[in-house]
């Protein structure tokens, strides 16, 4: 029964085998050539797979390369406009392309940034408050109900959002602009430039109206990747927390908010890639201003997305290319912001299950 | 100072009388409605006369922080530090969470009460030949701009899904030596802010290639927004499939295009037609592709392959921008349109979505049945 | 012996490739020689100069070599982590699903090598079928469907009433009709766990292999359900051979004619320290480690 093949004698007699009273020498040597005898058996494939795997792969390929002549695209004239400006894409305020005058980002960068803080300021207390609701203070029979609403949120285009921001929010949000730069004006982010004075009409159209608005749009995709993260905490260590007498707060505490704080960074980062990229609300709100400052209640805002939107139809060429070198350097920021919140929830203990 | 509390008298217990447990006992409430009511009176109080504030919304929040500082205080003597910080906890939580919900209510009514107006079948029926400055905001329609986004979102669609769909199945099923790299480039590209998407379309399709503004190019920008999407939520649902299922396929002898097709995609037919319609639900209201890419009309234009279409997004966006009160009217309308357009697509999404693959319907029942097979 | 009649269908073969020859019918006996098994560079699998298996580097099987007479029930038992289901699942080259997987020896049925020969693989895998630890009916097709499911996977193509029959006399060896003859239109799912297994085994049933591989199949069901189970295996062991893995050694007792025992040191592939027939393999093992295997002292 147990038939040996003939023995390539490659290796000396290693140690025999433990204990087994019925291996030999020879079996023991022929043990070890085994390791050469290896075969990675050889798949071969019914036409029908072999057209299906072809056809897939083609599909895979068509979007490879589609999306890598996409990227090569926005990269090749968008440098075209870099070796146009140079380092000054990077200090320049300014957006004149097409006068043959200089551009840069210096002044757009900023302002998107500010709008994405401001949003981000607002909303990440806001989603972790409604994430902890879902999860663990509503009635588990409104659990489902409330994720759909969050999603709901979610399909809303933000075409809807940044019309109501505009029209209903905005006129009761500079009483609040002007509230805060009387009361916190000491403040640079609240102060207003003293030959503006502080009547209601400086305060429209502001980085902090804008930001509000863009917030609405990224709390429900923070609370999302939170709640998820936060309904994978343990059960082992909620209870082993009630047991010890816990309240549900103790349990929030001490269990989910350290297990989901991958969750939380990384729904935050999430968030912040979406509110840079965030283009119909900014566009409709803000009036462009192209002086970087400190101010985020004062009149006159940016963002790079805005600013394409607006610039595009009275641009040459030149002015193209600009707008694109801007929209690649928009497009590689959130790049790098979604990549590092990817990896910051998969990295961490709440991660694994989770998908971004 | 421990206040003690007065014990329920003492009644029968049957042993059926099953014990209703509840979150909130009644002397929480107490404490509640006590501290609303005396924070608001001391708000009344104080606020005219002694804070440099005025307006419902410093009202509010004034009342807020006193609420939470009284039931503080009370929850406090009445069951200790650990209680109240739970307590504080709670309301908090509660509060945030409202302040994510709410604005949805009241976006959904103040676009209900803004658009209704100009609401009327000629909305669907009618395009702005006819038009003028002085015209009411019931005259003429956005029939164009609803056949432009059908169209526009149809070819995308077209597009997108089918591409989508396979490749996910080559990233997840047939697993090639592309996949990696296949799968960051995916990645990356859903990582492309929409204006972004569309200046692509307009510098290389229009300006470079030398096309029109068409719905065409419409497509093709919400194309470029909607292939990762649905790449990457087809391979999501694909990958929910339990691995058991391909094994015991395989093990019956099936070959690897008889396990996709007959166990994997039916498994998953429910989500990917779920993920497909949120795909589109999302799709349907980008605007800012379409602001460079499809010029924008006022009459019909049938063919989305030459002249400038107009679509519901970009119908808003433009004429919300116009002077005239009708014009701001019609738009307001478009954008009630686009709204229930969203929220039908994504009911019936959820409806699907939430059959899961046991669910076997009538039609399919019928087919069984004729074979033999149920 | 039960009073069933049981007949075993002969679905025609249409549309496969395969030669049909008397060897592909009715139970077939399986031989393993020179079977390593490697995952990576650890062995899981050694026995005296036969079959090993290697998962990319590591070797998780060596030499390994049994012979699987047909008509019989063989069971692997052994602690876990030994190398008993790796080597099962090289019998019906599932081995080679997972990346990284490969192996040296032969696998022969009724005297065909399955790797280098010329049977296609789902050949080898309809004639060589497999029911798994977990009971996994597909979810989108109901009970019926389930069971002739194997047939449209593998190409086989059967008219209405043969599939009637079809259904009829699998779910019946299975032990399943009486339970679900009402309720074929509902979904595989619906179906208790029990239940489910016993579907999957008619499912296996379906397409008339000549070796059925049972990866215990009882561990995740109750008792009701295991001696059902097992009733089953008894009842279809000659028409089919039937190799089970098993960690309970009571079941390997009441089922198989032969056992195999394996155990892997530590850091070492998993081996056969012994075989033989059952009766004497528990009671009287040549092996010191079989014999403390089987009464318990480790495991």
């Amino acid at each position: 029964m147990f038939n040996s093949r003939s023995p390539s004698r490659q290796w000396t007699v290693r140690r025999r085998a433990k204990a087994d009273p019925v291996t030999s020498v020879t079996d023991v040597v022929e043990t070890n050539a085994l390791e050469k005898d290896r075969v990675t058996p050889v798949v071969r494939r019914g036409k029908v797979d072999r057209v299906y795997r072809a056809v897939a792969t083609l599909s895979g390929s068509i979007v490879f390369v589609v999306m890598a002549l996409i990227g090569g695209f926005l990269l090749y004239r968008g440098i075209d406009a870099l070796r146009l400006s140079g380092w000054g894409f990077i200090t320049e305020s300014q957006w004149a392309p097409d006068m043959g005058g200089a551009f840069g980002i210096a002044a757009v960068l900023p302002y998107t940034v500010s709008i994405a803080l401001v949003a981000l300021f607002l909303a990440v207390p806001i989603s972790v408050a409604t994430a902890l609701f879902i999860t663990e203070y509503a009635p588990r029979r409104l659990r489902r109900f409330l994720t759909a609403t969050i999603d709901l949120l979610a399909a809303v285009p933000s075409l809807i959002y940044g019309l109501w921001g505009l029209f209903y929010l905005q006129p009761r949000l500079i009483t609040l602009s002007k509230w805060l730069a009387d009361n916190l004006g000491f403040i640079p982010f609240f102060k207003v430039n003293e030959d503006f004075g502080t009547s209601l009409g400086v305060f429209p159209s502001s980085t902090f109206v804008a930001g509000v608005i863009v917030s609405l749009m990224v709390i429900p995709i923070c609370t999302s990747v939170m709640r998820e993260v936060f309904g994978q905490a343990p059960p082992g260590e909620r209870e082993g927390a009630m047991a010890l007498g816990g309240t549900r707060w103790g349990v929030v505490r001490d269990v989910v908010l350290p297990f989901g704080r991958g969750g939380i960074i990384g729904g935050s980062m999430l968030g912040l890639g979406r509110a840079l990229g965030e283009t119909i609300a900014v566009t409709l709100i803000i009036s462009p201003s192209f002086d970087a400052k400190w101010s985020i209640v004062e009149q006159g805002s940016n963002s790079i997305a805005a600013l394409i939107a607006l610039k595009f139809s009275e641009s040459t060429e030149t002015g193209i290319s600009a707008l694109m070198a801007a929209g690649l350097a928009l497009f590689v920021i959130t790049l790098i912001v979604n990549t590092a919140a990817s990896s910051v929830v998969n990295r961490s203990r709440s991660g694994s299950a989770t998908e971004i | 100072m421990a206040l003690t509390l007065r014990r329920r008298r003492a009644t029968e217990v049957t042993t059926d009388e099953k014990i209703r447990i509840r979150s909130v006992e009644s002397i929480d409430v107490t404490v509640m409605i006590g501290s609303a009511i005396s924070s608001f009176a001391l708000t009344q109080l104080l606020y005219e006369t002694f804070l440099p504030l005025s307006g419902a919304l410093g009202y509010i929040v004034v009342w807020y922080a006193l609420f939470l500082a009284i039931s503080w205080i009370a929850v406090r003597e009445l069951r200790g530090t650990v209680r109240a910080k739970d307590h504080l906890a709670r309301v908090v939580v509660w509060s945030g969470a409202s302040l994510a919900i709410v604005p949805l209510v009241l976006i959904v009514l103040y676009v209900i009460g803004k658009g209704y107006h100009a609401l009327r079948p000629q909305f669907f029926t009618q395009d702005q030949r006819y038009v003028g400055a002085l015209s009411d905001a019931t005259e003429g329609g956005g029939s164009h701009a609803i056949i432009g986004t059908i169209q526009q979102v149809g070819i995308a669609s077209l597009i997108a899904v089918p591409l989508g769909i396979t490749t996910a199945v080559y990233l997840n099923e047939v697993k090639g030596r592309l996949a990696k790299p296949l799968r960051t480039v995916v990645d990356a590209m859903s990582a492309v802010p929409s204006i972004v998407a569309g200046l692509f379309i307009y510098a290389a399709w229009i300006l470079a290639l030398g096309n029109q503004q068409t719905g065409l190019a419409g497509s093709l920008a919400l194309s470029v927004l909607f292939l990762p999407t649905v790449t990457r939520t087809a391979e999501v649902v694909l990958r929910l499939v339990p691995g058991g299922l391909r094994e015991a396929s395989l093990a019956l002898g099936g070959t690897e295009w008889r396990t996709t097709s007959r166990v994997v995609l039916p498994t998953s037919r429910s989500g990917l037609v779920t993920a497909v319609i949120l795909g589109v639900a999302r799709v349907i209201g980008e605007t800012a592709p379409l602001i460079l890419t499809v010029g924008g009309a006022f009459i019909m234009n049938w063919n989305p392959l030459s002249g400038k279409q107009d679509s519901l997004p970009f119908f808003v966006f433009r004429l919300i921008r116009f002077p005239q009160e009708s014009q701001i009217a019609r738009a307001w309308t478009g954008a009630l349109v686009l709204m229930i357009l969203v929220l039908v697509l994504f009911v019936i999404a959820r409806a699907i979505g939430g059959r899961g693959p046991d669910h076997i319907g009538r039609l399919k029942k019928w087919r069984l049945q004729r074979k033999g097979l149920a | 012996m039960t009073d069933l009649q049981i007949t075993t269908p002969v679905p025609t073969v249409g549309s496969s490739t395969a030669v049909v020859d008397d060897d592909t019918r009715g139970a077939a006996g399986l031989t393993a020689k020179n079977v390593a098994c490697w995952f990576g560079t650890k062995k899981v699998l050694e026995g005296v100069g036969l079959v090993a298996c290697w998962f990319g580097t590591k070797k998780v099987l060596e030499g390994v070599g049994l012979d699987m007479a047909p008509g019989q029930v063989t069971a692997l038992i052994g602690p876990s982590g030994c190398g008993k289901s790796t080597f099962l699942r090289t019998l019906n080259r599932m081995h080679e699903l997972v990346p990284g997987a490969t192996l040296a020896g032969e696998i022969l049925i009724n005297g065909v090598d399955i790797y280098r020969g010329a049977i296609p693989v789902t050949d080898v895998r309809r004639r060589i079928g497999m029911v798994f630890q977990k009971p996994n009916p597909f979810p989108a097709m109901t009970v019926a469907e389930n069971v002739v499911s194997g047939l449209k996977l593998s190409g086989l193509k059967v008219t209405k009433s043969e599939r009637e029959d079809l259904i009829e006399s699998c779910l019946t060896k299975a032990g399943l009709w009486n339970e679900v003859k009402n309720r074929l239109g509902d979904p595989g799912r619906a179906l208790s766990g029990g239940q489910q297994q016993r579907l999957c085994i008619a499912r296996s049933l379906a397409v008339s292999p000549q070796v059925l591989l049972m990866d215990e199949p009882c561990s995740a069901l109750d008792p009701t359900s295991t001696r059902r189970i097992e009733q089953t295996i008894s009842e279809i062991s000659e028409s089919v051979t039937i190799v089970i893995v098993t960690h309970n050694m009571q079941q390997a007792q009441r089922v198989s004619d032969r056992c195999a025992f394996f155990l892997a040191a530590e850091n070492e592939p998993g081996r056969i320290i012994e075989e033989g027939p059952t009766k004497d393999i528990f009671t009287n093992p040549r092996d010191s480690r079989t014999e403390d295997y089987v009464n318990g002292r480790f495991g």
